[in-house]
């Protein structure tokens, strides 16, 4: 977890670094740059793709206009994100049927990936699918391997070819193909043996296999915990055997998983599933955007900006902004902002998806949303003219304001009193020049 | 191949491809400036070594250019090396002392590591120092687990305690402890199923097993030894220091050195978590086991493919 708070932090900061800045600079993008490429690094990433993602991402931050930008770190975070996203993929891969079945898929990957739980798992999410599969054995090197094939059929009941005495994994997978079109399958996941994508002698197998059983899909099946090393496993896999997609496995697992970015960025397969237990039915189709979200450790920051930006209207802001260096901060505006920020949902429940902030720290901090209600209410019983002026609010007025919003004098004294500071403060931002308003985002509301 | 089996198929050919390596870093650098800083610090990176344990040691090697007024571009890398190795060094495995038998060897790990067929190897390793070894089957879950080791046990020629897949891992380990004492075996090795660091019941029964041997076997030697991928990113320190937690770790198998990945997340788990690899692991085959050799590692870093 530590890790994960670290990262978590790095991107508040990444948002806070960009957030008071009146302009921000190619140096400041450079910096923030910097920070995500570490981010990335920690994740496993690649560092060559890292590299090209970070350039990709500036140019896009360059080319738009994020430096003009009010909210310029939520931006850069958000076209990270979405980069990344598309990088992932963008959008669910599907696995794809032969027209003619049986349609076969081959399992392949390193040592102690996963290959064989996830052939189970798969054989068992085509059945669902309203599939007969046909599991085949043809890691013939590890000691129980195809045993181990055998009871994962036997726990689902589903059939697994093997020929236990054949050395011949070429041979055996052919066989199966002859078996599955005997028997009716029409599907079949040929599960190989784990091997070095340096061994050649092994990769050539995988090749011999393929031209044999033309399968429909090969599968790559990578463990998620992978590090640096995923390009040169993917790179070999994918240019002497020919991938058609990836099955990444163990994300149950704590790891940021940057390796899903490597083998995506080198192969340009998408990866189709996320095996996430032990249990045979733990597998899901992989969803681009979470991974990305994952791999940046973001936690919910993304749906804070997007629930930020929905309800934050840019436009309107500026419009604020010209006003109140024109006239100054009076109650409507202060209405209008306590508007916005209910817009974007219980303030707790916001203040719980920005990153860093734990919930213990949560626990000493209700926001009380009844209080804002009746901050509201208590502008509401003003007229306009006190609103744009509160200081024509007197003894009488007060009372009146009160007995209108259902509150007491007290409260109205309070939020004038809060009121005051905040447009002092407005005052203070305005004199220091071009900060003007995205100062005010910092602004604490009295509540 | 990987560095390695070529280590075991000529040394000569290792230094030139060493030296090699460090000639095309520091080639076209006739200052010692930034960019050759860049270029070591990838090599590093690329290793899995982490960013933070990277920006640590090249912080430290920057320290020693300044001290030691190294000009020569060429001097750095070696500098470099000696940083390194000096981190592993320092903290070297030792073996605890003997004990009552049965020696206990417990090996953890999370899933597809290599903890069985590391379990092969250790075994015959003490099988052909005239020892007797006792293996217990652990890996109660994993389908054909148990079939796994018993394979590995009759190649080692240890003996082969189990009971059926289902079983309570604790059980089985309290047998094989009755059974070793029973039969005055010197090694106990005990196999235990593959875990994710994460799972909360999964490291507990880890933890019960532990203390199964501990309060049966209070005046023998345990050993708890993690298997860790060589190809695992920073991800590896999460898993050591949770086994650590349950478990505490003395040492670390780091396994499939025989491929491209160079396994540098140990040096985040040396500085952070101060365990030490004891064992590496090269392929497939049951004397593809090795001491961890601290200097040949390092080396290896900045060997080129
Ligand atoms: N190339 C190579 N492969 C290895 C090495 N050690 C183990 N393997 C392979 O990695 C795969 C998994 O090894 P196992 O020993 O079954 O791993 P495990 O940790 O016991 O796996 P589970 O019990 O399933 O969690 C097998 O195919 C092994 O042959 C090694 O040093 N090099
Ligand atoms: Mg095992």
């Amino acid at each position: 977890m530590a890790v994960f708070e670290g990262l978590s932090t790095k991107l508040q900061d990444i948002v806070k670094k960009l957030k008071g800045k009146a302009r921000v600079t190619e140096k400041d993008l450079k910096e923030v740059m910097r920070d995500i490429r570490m981010a990335l690094l920690e994740a496993d990433v690649n560092y060559k793709v890292v590299k090209e993602f970070t350039n990709t991402v500036t140019e896009r931050a360059l080319g738009s206009d994020v430096l003009e930008s009010l909210t310029p770190g939520q931006q850069v975070i958000k076209i990270v994100n979405e980069e990344m996203t598309s990088l992932l993929g963008g959008t669910v891969s599907k696995l794809t049927y032969s027209p003619k079945p049986p349609t076969v898929y081959m399992l392949v990957g390193l040592q102690g990936a996963g290959k064989t739980t996830a052939c189970g798992k798969l054989s068992n999410l085509l059945r669902k699918d309203g599939k007969k599969p046909l599991m085949v054995a043809c890691d013939i090197y590890r000691p129980a391997a195809i045993k181990q094939l055998q009871v994962v059929g036997k726990q689902l009941d589903i059939p697994v070819y093997a020929e236990e005495d054949n050395k011949n994994a070429v041979n055996i997978a052919n066989n199966a193909i002859k078996y599955a079109q005997k028997g009716g399958f029409d599907t079949v996941l040929v599960d190989t043996a784990g091997r070095l994508h340096v061994n050649e002698e092994l990769m050539q197998e995988l090749q011999d296999i393929k031209s044999k059983v033309k399968p429909m899909e090969v599968l790559l099946v990578v463990d998620a915990m992978t590090g640096q090393d995923a390009v040169n496993v993917a790179q070999s896999f994918s240019e002497e055997v020919g991938i058609d997609g990836v099955i990444l496995t163990k994300l149950d697992g704590d790891t940021r998983g940057g390796a899903a970015l490597t083998v995506k960025s080198v192969t340009g397969k998408p990866i189709k599933f996320a095996s996430v237990g032990e249990k045979l039915n733990d597998i899901e189709p992989f969803y681009p955007d979470r991974m990305a979200s994952r791999i940046l450790g973001m936690g919910d920051v993304l749906s804070l900006i997007e629930k930020a930006q929905e309800s934050f209207d840019e436009q309107k802001a500026l419009e604020l902004e010209k006003k109140i260096r024109a006239k100054g901060f009076d109650l409507n505006d202060f209405l209008d902002q306590m508007e916005e920020m209910k817009k974007m949902g219980p303030l707790d429940q916001l203040l719980g998806m920005i990153p860093g902030m734990n919930a213990k720290a949560l626990q000493g901090l209700s926001v009380d949303e009844k209080k804002l209600d009746r901050i509201k209410a208590i502008i509401r019983s003003m007229t306009m003219k006190e609103r744009s002026n509160p200081n024509i609010i007197d003894a009488s007025r007060k009372k009146r304001i009160a007995s209108g919003s259902g509150t007491g004098v007290q409260d109205v004294n309070r939020l004038l009193k809060d009121f005051e500071q905040i447009n002092k403060m407005m005052k203070m931002m305005n004199q220091k020049g071009k900060k003007g308003f995205k100062g005010m985002k910092n602004m604490q509301f009295p509540f | 191949m990987g560095f390695f089996k070529k280590l075991k198929t000529g040394l000569s050919k290792t230094k030139e491809n060493l030296f090699g390596r460090i000639n095309k870093v520091v080639k076209g650098f006739s200052k010692v400036d930034e960019d050759l800083m860049e270029e070591l610090e990838e090599i590093l990176i690329s290793a899995d070594v982490g960013v933070v344990t990277t920006m640590e040691i090249m912080d430290e090697l920057r320290d020693h250019i300044k001290t030691k007024k190294i000009k020569d571009p060429e001097k750095v890398p070696v500098e470099l090396m000696e940083i390194l190795k000096g981190l592993l060094t320092e903290k070297k495995y030792i073996d605890k002392p003997e004990q009552e038998k049965p020696n206990v060897i417990l090996i953890t790990g999370v899933n597809g590591a290599g903890k069985t067929t590391s379990i092969g190897k250790i075994s015959r390793l003490m099988t052909e120092r005239g020892k007797k070894v006792m293996i217990a089957a652990g890996d109660t879950f994993r389908a054909a687990a148990i079939e796994q080791l018993e394979i590995w046990a009759k190649r080692a020629k240890a003996d082969f305690i189990h009971q059926r897949e289902g079983s309570d891992p604790a059980a089985v380990i309290y047998d094989a402890i009755m059974a070793a004492k029973a039969r005055n075996a010197d090694y106990l090795i005990c196999d235990t199923a593959g875990r994710l660091h994460n799972k909360k019941n999964l490291m507990m029964e880890m933890n019960k097993i532990f203390r199964v041997i501990m309060k049966e076997l209070p005046d023998s030697r345990v050993e708890t030894l993690l298997v860790i991928d060589a190809t695992t990113g920073q991800n590896a320190v999460n898993q050591a220091e949770e086994f650590s937690r349950s478990i505490g770790v003395d040492g670390i198998i780091l396994t499939k050195l025989d491929g491209t990945a160079k396994g540098g997340i140990i040096f985040s788990i040396y500085k952070q978590l101060n365990i030490p690899v004891k064992y590496i692991g090269v392929g497939e085959q049951i004397d593809d086991l090795e001491d961890f050799d601290e200097e040949m590692f390092v080396n290896a870093l900045f060997e080129s493919e």
